[in-house]
């Protein structure tokens, strides 16, 4: 286990999660195309905290990361709620005016 | 030996659960899918030493995946989270742009030339990550606390029916008597 390896690990999950989150129609699937993506960030950055600088401000920075994936969530799940009642759809391609 | 032993076990199956929620064939099983990836890296951060996130990790998100089975099944109904279905669009882009970034990512960690390691964890680090979110990086958990407090409120306000002012709908004089 090293520092390289964890970082093909890390980079193998982020890439996987980002053709999910390209590709995937479905809010619920493009949320976790993105969780997958953040699993990746969690890897990397422990991976550089233990290799590079065990210091507590590393684990401060997963915390935060960890943070971030908790508010994806649950803001995900709110706008799935909202879109389901609004349009009785899931999927982001009855969504596009939302990017405007 | 050991260790790495085990760490090449749990990211093998973090990433072959990882490429199954896009390749089983209803939301159900991908939500498994997902929640073994997490559990899988959640087990590695305890290689590292990480044992409140690592431990944390894996709560959360057996958690997490267990309010996305409910949500699926509450919004789509049982047969099509648990029927075979093929919602992608843009699949042979998507494809290129996640190959393409794996390996920029990939030759980025073999290629760059690390430095060494400075310092050396603490001896106990949940201590350490309690004493550091508690005094030197108060301001985070200060930003963090607001933002997860804010997010509960934005939430509610998304996904409850219907707010104090819109119970009669867009005509809001609907339920004043005439003149």
């Amino acid at each position: 286990m090293t520092l390289q390896t964890m970082l093909l690990v890390a980079a193998a999950l982020f890439s996987v999660g980002l053709y999910g989150a390209i590709s995937q129609q479905v809010v619920v699937m493009v949320m976790m195309g993105l969780e997958l993506m953040l699993n990746g960030v969690i890897l990397a950055a422990a991976a550089f905290w233990w290799f590079l600088s065990p210091t507590p401000d590393g684990q401060v920075l997963l915390l935060v990361v960890i943070t971030a994936m908790t508010v994806e969530m649950a803001m995900g799940f709110a706008v799935a709620t909202l879109l389901h009642r609004s349009r009785q759809s899931d999927m982001t391609d009855m969504a596009t005016d939302l990017s405007r | 030996m050991l260790t790495g032993i085990v760490f090449w076990v749990l990211a093998v199956v973090a990433v072959a659960a990882g490429v199954a929620v896009f390749r089983v064939d209803s939301m159900a099983r991908a939500t498994y899918a997902l929640a073994a990836s997490f559990i899988a890296v959640g087990l590695a951060l305890l290689l590292v030493d990480l044992e409140f996130l690592g431990v944390i990790t894996v709560l959360m998100m057996t958690m997490e995946m267990a309010v996305m089975g409910i949500y699926m099944i509450m919004f789509m109904g049982m047969n099509p989270a648990l029927m075979p279905m093929s919602m992608v669009h843009g699949k042979r882009p998507a494809l290129a742009v996640s190959i393409g970034t794996f390996v920029v990512l990939a030759a980025g960690a073999l290629l760059v030339p690390w430095p060494t390691r400075r310092g050396a964890p603490a001896a106990d680090l949940v201590t350490s990550l309690g004493e550091a979110i508690m005094e030197s990086k108060m301001l985070v958990m200060m930003t963090v606390s607001p933002v997860l407090f804010a997010t509960i409120v934005a939430a509610l306000v998304l996904a409850l029916p219907r707010g104090r002012y819109d119970r009669l709908g867009d005509d809001l004089r609907a339920g004043k008597a005439p003149r």
